[in-house]
Order: C-alpha cells, then sequence, then structure tokens
C-alpha cells in the first residue's frame, strides 16, 4: 500500500507540474512539448528531482499516448483528403523527403550511428508537428490565407508518409533481414491501400462499428478499438502508432468529429505523458556532447523547410510573401519526432545518444517553429526590399 | 462569378472569389459548423486581413443584409414591365404581433391585395410560402403590391 501512496503522490505532482508548465507555454506562445521534454529531464535519471516506482503505469501510459496521438490525427482527415493531398502535392512532398530527411540522415551518419539510426535521425528531422503548425497558423488568423492549403497538404503528405516509414523503421530496428523489411514495407503499403479504399468506399460502415449515442459506450469503443487495431498491427510488425492511423483514417463524418472531441483531453493526457517519458529516460548529462549537432540540425532543417515551403506554395502561383510564411509555418517540428525517436530508443538497438540528440533537436525546433512562423513577415520584407532595386522612373527604350 | 473551392485538410473548406476590386472574401466552414468570414489584404491578396468568427446567428443575420436587397432587386427587375406594381421588403421585428404566427394570420392578400411572394430566412429564401409558414423574428418579407398596399401591409405587420 505504502509504495501505492508513494506513486499516487508522484504522478499527481508530476500532473499537476505539467499542468502549470502547460500555462506557461501558451501564455509565451510556444507549444507545450517541450516543456514536457524538460519536465521529464528534470524528473528523470541524472535529473534534479529523479522519481522512481511509477514505471508500470507511465510506460504502458506513454505507449497509449502514441497511439492516441496517430488516432486523432487519422481522424483529422478524411480518405478523400488524403488521396486529393497526395495528387496535388507529390511533387512538393519529394521535395520535403529529400531536403529536411537528409540532414538528419547526415548527421547520425557523421555520428556512426549506423544505416537504421541515419534512417530513424531522417525521420526525426523530416516530419513535421501538425499540432503545432495548425495552432500557430489559427492563432495567427492565417487559416484563410492562401499559402494555408499548400501548408496543410504538405502536412498530410507528410502524415502519410509516416504511415509508409514507421513500420519499416520498426521492422528494421526489429532487427530483421533485408527481405523481412522488404515484406514489412509490402504489408503496411498493402495495409495503407486497404485501408483508404475500405474508408473511400465502406467508410460508414466502420463508423457505424464504433459510433454510439451514449457517450460512455462510444468512448469505450473508441478507445477498444484503437487498442485492438494499435496491438494487432504491432503484432504484424506494421507498427501500433500507424494501426491507430489507419484506423482514424477509416473513421469519417459526424462519428470523427465526434470522437475527436471525445479523446481529445485523453490523448493531450496521455500524450503529456509519453514525452515526460521520454524526457525521463534521457540523461540530461547526455546532452551537452549532441548539443553542437542538435544546434546545426535546427539551423539547417530550418533552412530546408523554409525552402520547402517555398517550392510548395510557388507551385501553387502563391506570391513571395507567402511561401514565406508557407515556409516559416512548417518549421516547427515536435510530437512525431519524438514518436520516432522513442520507438528508436525503445528498441534498444540504437544508441542512446540519439535521444539526446532528438530531444535537444524538438526542443530547440517546437520553439523556433512558431517563432519563425511569426517573425517571418517583417524578417522577408526587409530581405526583399533590399534585394528589389528601386524601379527607374526613366523608360527603357 | 467565379467561386474557388479549396479543401483545408483536417479543418474544413475555404470558398472564396475576388471582388472587382481586387479583395478576396470568402467563407471558410470548419467541420464543426462553425463559419469565419475572411477578407483579403488589398497589399497582399495571399494573405487575410481580417478574419471574422461567426455562429449560426451571426451568420444568418448577415445573410439576411446580402441576401434580400439581391432578391428584391431581382423581382424588381422582372416587375419593370408591369406599371404600378412594386416590390418590397418588410421584415418580421423581434416583437411584431406576427411573430411565431402563420402567414395566413396577417389575412394580408384580403386587407392590402398585396402578395407575399417569398420568405428570407437565414440567408435562403422560401419562395412562395404557403398560409400555414410561420414567421419568426428577423424574417424578411418579400411582397408585391402596389404602393399604397403595401404602406398598409408594412403597417400591418408593426402593428397587427
Amino acid at each position: 500500500m505504502h509504495n501505492t501512496a508513494i506513486a499516487l503522490i508522484e504522478l499527481g505532482a508530476v500532473f499537476f507540474g505539467l499542468g502549470i508548465l502547460g500555462r506557461v507555454s501558451w501564455k509565451i506562445g510556444i507549444s507545450p512539448i517541450p516543456l514536457y521534454l524538460l519536465g521529464g529531464l528534470a524528473f528523470g535519471r541524472g535529473g534534479l528531482l529523479p522519481l522512481t516506482g511509477i514505471e508500470p503505469f507511465t510506460q504502458v501510459a506513454s505507449e497509449i499516448g502514441v497511439v492516441l496521438l496517430l488516432f486523432l490525427l487519422g481522424l483529422e482527415y478524411s480518405a478523400g483528403e488524403l488521396v486529393t493531398g497526395l495528387r496535388r502535392s507529390w511533387p512538393a512532398g519529394l521535395v520535403d523527403i529529400v531536403l529536411n530527411a537528409t540532414p538528419g540522415a547526415l548527421v547520425a551518419w557523421l555520428l556512426g550511428w549506423g544505416p537504421v539510426g541515419a534512417l530513424a535521425m531522417a525521420g526525426v528531422t523530416y516530419i513535421s508537428s501538425s499540432g503545432i503548425v495548425a495552432k500557430v497558423l489559427g492563432d495567427l488568423g492565417r487559416l484563410g490565407n492562401r499559402e494555408t492549403p499548400v501548408v496543410l497538404s504538405m502536412l498530410v503528405f507528410e502524415d502519410l508518409a509516416m504511415a509508409v516509414y514507421l513500420p519499416i523503421l520498426t521492422a528494421l530496428l526489429a532487427g530483421v533481414s533485408f527481405l523481412g523489411g522488404l515484406s514489412a514495407v509490402g504489408i503496411s503499403l498493402l495495409a495503407v491501400t486497404l485501408v483508404l479504399i475500405i474508408a473511400l468506399r465502406f467508410g460508414r460502415y466502420v463508423s457505424a462499428l464504433v459510433d454510439s449515442p451514449d457517450p460512455e459506450v462510444f468512448l469505450l469503443r473508441l478507445l477498444g478499438a484503437a487498442l485492438l487495431v494499435a496491438g494487432i498491427a504491432s503484432q504484424l510488425q506494421v507498427s501500433a502508432a500507424v494501426g491507430a492511423f489507419l484506423l482514424g483514417i477509416a473513421i469519417s463524418g459526424s462519428t470523427a468529429t465526434n470522437a475527436t472531441r471525445m479523446l481529445e483531453p485523453l490523448r493531450d493526457l496521455f500524450a503529456a505523458i509519453f514525452f515526460v517519458v521520454f524526457g525521463l529516460n534521457t540523461d540530461p548529462a547526455a546532452i551537452p556532447p549532441v548539443l553542437l549537432f542538435a544546434l546545426l540540425l535546427a539551423l539547417a532543417t530550418t533552412v530546408t523547410k523554409v525552402a520547402t515551403g517555398w517550392f510548395a506554395a510557388r507551385r501553387q502561383g502563391v506570391r513571395r510573401m507567402g511561401r514565406a510564411r508557407a515556409g516559416a509555418a512548417l518549421v516547427a517540428r515536435g510530437e512525431f519526432s519524438i514518436v520516432i525517436a522513442g520507438l528508436a530508443v525503445s528498441s534498444g538497438t540504437i544508441a542512446g545518444k540519439l535521444a539526446a540528440l532528438s530531444t535537444a533537436y524538438v526542443l530547440l525546433m517546437a520553439i523556433i517553429g512558431p517563432v519563425a512562423a511569426r517573425v517571418v513577415e517583417p524578417v522577408a520584407r526587409k530581405m526583399v526590399q533590399h534585394r528589389e532595386p528601386p524601379r527607374s522612373q526613366a523608360a527603357s527604350s | 462569378m467565379d467561386v474557388t473551392v479549396t479543401p483545408l485538410p483536417g479543418l474544413g473548406t475555404q470558398q472564396d472569389f475576388t471582388t472587382r476590386s481586387g479583395h478576396r472574401v470568402g467563407v471558410i466552414t470548419y467541420r464543426d459548423g462553425r463559419l469565419e468570414l475572411i477578407v483579403s489584404d488589398p497589399q497582399d491578396p495571399d494573405k487575410v486581413a481580417a478574419s471574422v468568427d461567426l455562429n449560426t446567428e451571426e451568420t444568418s443575420a448577415l445573410a439576411n443584409l446580402l441576401g434580400a436587397p439581391q432578391l428584391v432587386a431581382q423581382l424588381t427587375e422582372q416587375q419593370r414591365e408591369v406599371t404600378g406594381i412594386t416590390t418590397w421588403q418588410l421584415p418580421i421585428t423581434p416583437g411584431s404581433p406576427y411573430e411565431g404566427h402563420a402567414l395566413g394570420d396577417t389575412e394580408m392578400r384580403t386587407r392590402t391585395s398585396v402578395s407575399i411572394v417569398a420568405v428570407v430566412r437565414g440567408g435562403t429564401a422560401h419562395p412562395s410560402p404557403r398560409p400555414d409558414f410561420e414567421f419568426n423574428g428577423g424574417d424578411l418579407l418579400v411582397v408585391v403590391g402596389t404602393v399604397d398596399g403595401l404602406r398598409s401591409a408594412s403597417e400591418i405587420l408593426e402593428k397587427g
């Protein structure tokens, strides 16, 4: 009983602390993710206040956090949106992959983490945080801007890319052979295609399976379905997160809207635990040695994301200022980078330094992203003025 | 009019058009039913200068303000050939004696020989309303008749 009391007190203190951190973060206009990570660092091994005895709960809770993060992401999109997004933004999407995955892969390779480490790090630097981006665009009142659909399609593309990437990473982390990796890729591509077809054709029926007018029943069915599918996907080596994401896509219409409303608080709770646990498992002492690399990566991938957004917006005929805004909007990295790093670290085959580097990197990017989105306009205006020579009045013959 | 419909994945749909003056004006419809009115920046048409959140009531109020004159203009246009007949729009003000009553209760045709050809509510016009059509406060009636008839119709709607 005594242990239970201690665990409850510790958990309560952690949640309460997170609540304060979250409040502070939105006050100063950044996402709470970096603060949760810092909280985790403070309470973990080698931190200020190491906590013990809450691992049994936090371990499972953080897994549920990942599942819910991806499940709600899937709920946000309808299959139709995914297909049109894919059709419309694939060239920009490919540019996105090349420009933003490369720096991560390079650094991992320089640090000698092997091909799998390079693949994991590539994912960490590639994926923008759709949560932070959408929130910042809403806060800045840019949802009606002409470059916003471009930004959102890029996010859709990235999330779909995740659905293909995560199973590959999971398979390789599990140490399967090249053939095993290929079959994992095959299975995941097949699963994604199948789910898109099901969602496009029979989305109603999937929705009807979990839908219920009674909130309690609805909540239990949703959670049950999400965890079941995630667990089965995990067994099939397709990664639990992807299973949840695909289930989210298959649920559509009003059911999806209600489900999102129902699960949002749960997601926020469990996702917060996930970030804290990630911080807990990262030794703060491991961060200073990789800090320089994190800084370099942050600078490089800020530039590459801006270039990606610029390119994507230009393809849609948006003017210069809009292109700059699109680029800056995409800079933020967050929850999914940590999801990828978490997968890599928990497999045990990757150096623990990856967790330290990812933590430092996401800390930087989750703060730089929203700031970049805010300051882009004045900065871009200055640059444009510098570059454009004053128009001469004399008519050239 | 060239209305552009842009899906905003995960959020909703945006519909806008460009005015002659070079503004982009439109509406974002969010999944949860919220509406947002957007007007672009004259300096930078890609950017939104103002976005206003509207709830259902506000949306219908705005739609009324914009929609009713257009309907009247159309009807006036059609009746230009017919002399002596005019189209007016008369509001059912909140607190009007006919608020919550059926159209038949006004006995409008008998008393003024004016026809109620449409009721505009929440931005949608209900053409040729039947006698059992129930008025709400804020409805706009589009009425056709002689000027005298229209004057008395307006009085009836105000005072009963």
